[in-house]
């Protein structure tokens, strides 16, 4: 029981750090002189910042070290808790928003999906577009991370809440000694990039808030935009060339951006196999469907079917979601292979989802050295990747993860499907929430939304989003009799 | 002379035995006193037995008069504190250690005189490695030895019909392929030397050493014998120092299959190399290599440390038909044995890698020392100093040189340009001129001949 506490204690604590994310909806609120949304967003403020310091105060008497079971325990809590308290400003300023939408739009936030339920986001209060978009961008490099990063005294597990929140197979890549370093030198990164994205979208274009919300989104790989067209709205080929660009930056891993930074040269990208991959891939992906969409006549122009080819492949394989176009409208060859991408494209690391590359790149290594097994019976051959020998219980653990991961897309269809949803409009809204990427087809495509769903498609959804953004394991163990037997 | 010797391993015992016989004072440190008695027993030196990066075995075995420090233990790290005791306490003046690390070869201003004061750096494994290397580039070749930084070749062949130069006499050569310059420098005929003139008919079956630059070495080969198919697939057996090297420098170019025995080694291995197949298992096992098709292998190494090993498994390479079987043998008695049979190639380690030590401990400046037929012969390259006066080889033609009969000079590198011997080349100062002796007795001779007189100075 007092581990527990230690949970709440700790809980309470981020709660703390959460509600400073408030202050910049408020500060837009102000600016906009909007001061009923003002009000609205001060209340909820206040409510988390209140219960993060009762929780926080009631159990000092168990502030301490958590165990690895806590540590998944705390995670969980935390991706659960935060978009709920996150749905607070958004059930007061839109009245008519039921708690399952609501929770499930600040999921898809937090998570950086980008499905939304909301229609009329050109009307919407700005302030609660920030908000929405804000949270993409916290949940991108993670609301953990950055409290290990800001609060190194934490007096929690700050390693194993790091891993547990950062995806990828292998987690001890040290970048610095200590992990607070760390923590605080991603998020330097991050927001240094960020910064950037804003200042060269406002220079397309954009006006200022409508920058700050596609940066956030762009750069969280969330996909949320502040219109019901998306970025189709603009129909600009700067802007979507820099998204492009930027979601291409936000999709490789920020401990590669780091060194390059830190080195001031561009080799780290050179070494970094799943960088060179993904973006391989990506490229004579962009190249591959804009030549089958000409072919196809859905644009007689190459050039044209080059730009909305390469814009919606980069958006979904980012697992970003923005669209131009109603892709879903493209021969269904092209939206599928776009989906798959976004199961598989993005790096370790990066504020992307799906299984990433590094275990993709695991999978087809282990099939290749099956082959060389059965025509060398006495080869050695370990898995290397980049150079590097992978050891066989990282290869053991991706296996067991691909496992679960198409057991959960496999069941999930199957819910929804028992729930009444067609097989397309099934199969691609679990795998556009699973992989954190937002559009998927059929009900769910691109010009229409999550709105059509009853509200038990919409709590599936809600799950398969915290699951794929958590990467199954830090979730589903809490399912299993192991992790709450003494 | 007097040497120290730091290390009585293969190499040191093996220097230390070339080096006795060449009348040199030797003291050999190592902290095995069984090898030093063995060693002892064989050879006329002294022996220490201590560590040898310790200043005060040093000193013991004679340090402050020594003329040279060769420090050839198996740690990199007590060969260069050797190197720099022997610089800042005894004032040696050559210095030179064996480094096999590429950490520490790769920055070659750690062994400058500001810090670990080492004149030359061998690495024996490098060289046995760039040997083989080219022998598998040339598959042809008995031999390939390299002179003035690879620009001119020694290459060993035996002729064999099929080759045009076969039943033809030398000058046959240079009519038939006007463009391409290079020398025959020796034939030994049933392992009997014959001087080269140019009415000299060549054999089949003669062991031919001629001269030319790398680049025509593939032509003049064709004029020998037969070419081969150039080689595709490398199978080694052995992942040792020498194996692990050797793969690493032929995995880009050629399909390489490494045999190993030790399961720990193994991977260590297949983690280094990229290209590599690395095979768990015993290179002497005929089902193993049937199994991954030796009779398709080009070239097969058997380049394990022991030479039974060696001998049986390049033995069933040869049966099951692979193309050229290299055998590594330590043991002179065995490569005396295996040579010529069914082994293509008896590997001395210790024939092969000892030139690069004995061009430092020559008289006069000798860039480069290659042992030919187990020792019996030698190839020199030679830098010439002095003017007309003071040498008694500058400024004249070939055939005014007073050569011992037996030693022919084979080309002269001048800068970047290969010259090949003949009779009314003319020798300039600084440049190398690369001497074949057939006979090792002349090389003092030789070496005396390209000495700048007193005076000079």
């Amino acid at each position: 029981m007092g581990r527990t506490l230690t949970v709440i204690h700790a809980l309470g604590l981020m709660l703390v750090v959460f509600s400073a994310a408030y202050l910049m909806p408020l500060i837009t609120a102000l600016i906009y002189d909007q001061s009923e949304v003002f009000q609205d967003f001060l209340m909820a403020m206040l409510l988390t910042l209140t219960s993060g310091v009762l929780m926080w105060a009631v159990t000092y008497r168990y502030k301490g070290e958590l165990s690895i079971r806590h540590g998944f325990l705390l995670v969980v809590v935390m991706w659960t808790g935060m978009p709920a308290f996150a749905t607070l400003p958004l059930l007061m300023v839109l009245s008519e928003l039921s708690f399952t939408d609501a929770y499930f739009e600040t999921m898809s936030g937090i998570t950086t999906t980008g499905a939304t339920v909301l229609t009329g986001l050109d009307t919407l209060p700005s302030a609660i577009n920030l908000w929405r978009h804000e949270l993409n961008w916290l949940g991108g490099m993670g609301i953990i991370v950055l409290v290990v990063a800001i609060l190194p005294l934490l007096g929690v597990g700050g390693r194993q809440l790091f891993k547990a929140e950062t995806p990828g197979p292998m987690k001890d890549a040290a970048l610095t000694p200590r992990i607070a370093e760390t923590a605080r030198n991603l998020w330097i990164v991050y927001v240094t990039i960020t910064i950037l994205c804003i200042s060269s979208l406002k220079l397309a274009g954009m006006s200022w808030l409508d920058a700050v919300c596609h940066a956030f989104a762009a750069m969280g790989l969330g996909g949320f935009s502040t219109h019901d067209s998306s970025v189709g709205y603009f129909n600009s080929p700067l802007i979507e060339f820099l998204l492009m660009v930027f979601m291409l930056i936000a999709v490789i891993n920020f401990a590669t951006h780091f060194v390059v930074l830190r080195n001031r040269s561009i080799a780290a990208y050179r070494s970094d196999p799943e960088a060179l991959s993904s973006l391989g891939v990506i490229l004579a992906s962009c190249v591959g469907i804009a030549f089958f969409l000409w072919w196809q006549g859905v644009y007689p122009e190459f050039l044209t079917a080059l730009r909305h080819a390469s814009f919606n492949l980069v958006s979904i394989a980012t697992s970003s979601g923005f669209a131009s176009v109603d892709y879903a409208q493209w021969p269904i060859f092209a939206p599928l292979w776009m989906m798959l991408l976004t199961a598989t494209v993005a790096s370790a690391g990066s504020t992307g989802g799906g299984i990433k590359m590094i275990r993709t790149l695991v999978l087809i290594k282990q099939a290749g050295r099956e082959f060389v097994k059965l025509l060398h019976p006495a080869a050695v051959n370990p898995m290397k990747i980049g150079g590097q020998v992978i050891p066989n219980s990282v290869v053991f653990s991706v296996l067991g993860f691909i496992f679960l991961y198409f057991m959960v897309i496999a069941s999930l269809t199957f819910v929804l499907l028992i729930s009444g949803l067609d097989f397309i409009s099934a199969l691609t809204a679990v795998l556009a929430s699973l992989n954190n990427c937002g559009p998927g087809l059929g009900v769910v495509g691109p010009a229409s939304n999550y709105q059509g769903l009853t509200d038990f498609q919409t709590w599936v959804c809600t799950f398969a989003m915290l699951i794929g953004r958590l990467e199954i394991f830090t979730v589903l163990i809490l399912f299993t009799p192991q992790f709450w037997r003494r | 002379m007097k040497i120290l010797i730091l290390g009585a391993g293969q190499v040191g015992s093996n220097v230390a035995e070339s080096l006795v016989s060449e009348a040199n004072d030797i003291t050999v440190i190592d902290s095995d006193g069984v090898k030093l008695a063995l060693l002892q027993e064989r050879l006329d030196l002294r022996t220490l037995v201590g560590n040898a990066s310790s200043p005060s075995v040093l000193e013991q075995a004679g340090i402050n008069d020594t003329d040279m420090l060769l420090a050839v233990t198996q740690s990199d790290e007590v060969n260069m504190v050797a190197c720099k005791l022997a610089a800042s306490l005894y004032n040696t003046p050559t210095r030179i250690a064996r480094i096999r690390s590429t950490d520490y070869l790769t920055r070659p201003e750690l062994f400058n005189k500001d810090n670990f004061c080492v004149d030359f750096s061998i690495c024996p494994e490098q060289i046995l490695t760039d040997y083989i290397s080219k022998l598998i580039e040339f598959p042809e070749a008995l031999q390939v030895l390299q002179f003035a930084q690879g620009k001119a070749s020694l290459v060993a062949v035996r002729a064999f019909t099929g080759g045009p130069l076969v039943g033809n006499p030398l000058s046959f050569l240079h009519s038939h392929m006007p463009h391409v310059d290079a020398r025959v420098a020796a034939i030994f005929r049933k392992n009997s030397p014959l001087i080269p003139e140019g009415d000299t008919v060549v054999e089949e079956g003669d062991e031919i050493f001629f001269i030319a630059a790398s680049k025509n070495i593939r032509e003049v080969l064709k004029e020998m014998r037969r070419m081969d198919r150039p080689t595709r697939r490398v199978m080694i057996v052995g992942g040792g120092n020498i194996g692990r090297r050797l793969a690493r420098a032929l995995e880009q170019d050629y399909q390489v299959k490494l045999i190993e025995f030790n399961k720990k080694a193994c991977n260590k291995l297949a983690g280094e190399l990229a290209k590599t197949l690395v095979l768990n298992g015993d290179g002497t096992d005929e089902k193993l290599l049937q199994q991954e098709s030796v009779d398709e292998v080009d070239v097969f190494c058997a380049l394990t440390n022991d030479d039974e090993n060696n001998i049986m498994s390049s033995l069933l390479a040869k049966q099951a038909g692979a193309r050229k079987v290299i055998a590594l043998i330590n043991r002179s008695a065995y490569v005396d044995l295996v040579q010529g049979g069914k082994i293509d190639i008896a590997l001395s380690p210790a024939q092969v890698t000892i030139g690069s030590l004995l061009a430092y401990v020559r008289q006069g400046d000798v860039a480069e020392v290659h042992s030919l037929r187990r020792g019996a012969a030698e190839a020199l390259e030679l830098v010439v100093h002095g003017d007309r006066k003071s040498s008694r080889v500058v400024g004249r033609r070939i055939d005014e040189i007073d050569l011992p009969k037996g030693a022919t000079i084979g080309a002269v590198v001048r800068g970047d340009e290969v010259i090949m011997g003949h009779h009314d080349t003319r020798i300039e100062a600084e440049d190398h001129v690369i001497v074949f002796v057939v006979n090792k007795a002349m090389v003092k001779k030789v070496e005396k001949l390209f000495q700048v007189n007193l005076g000079f100075f």
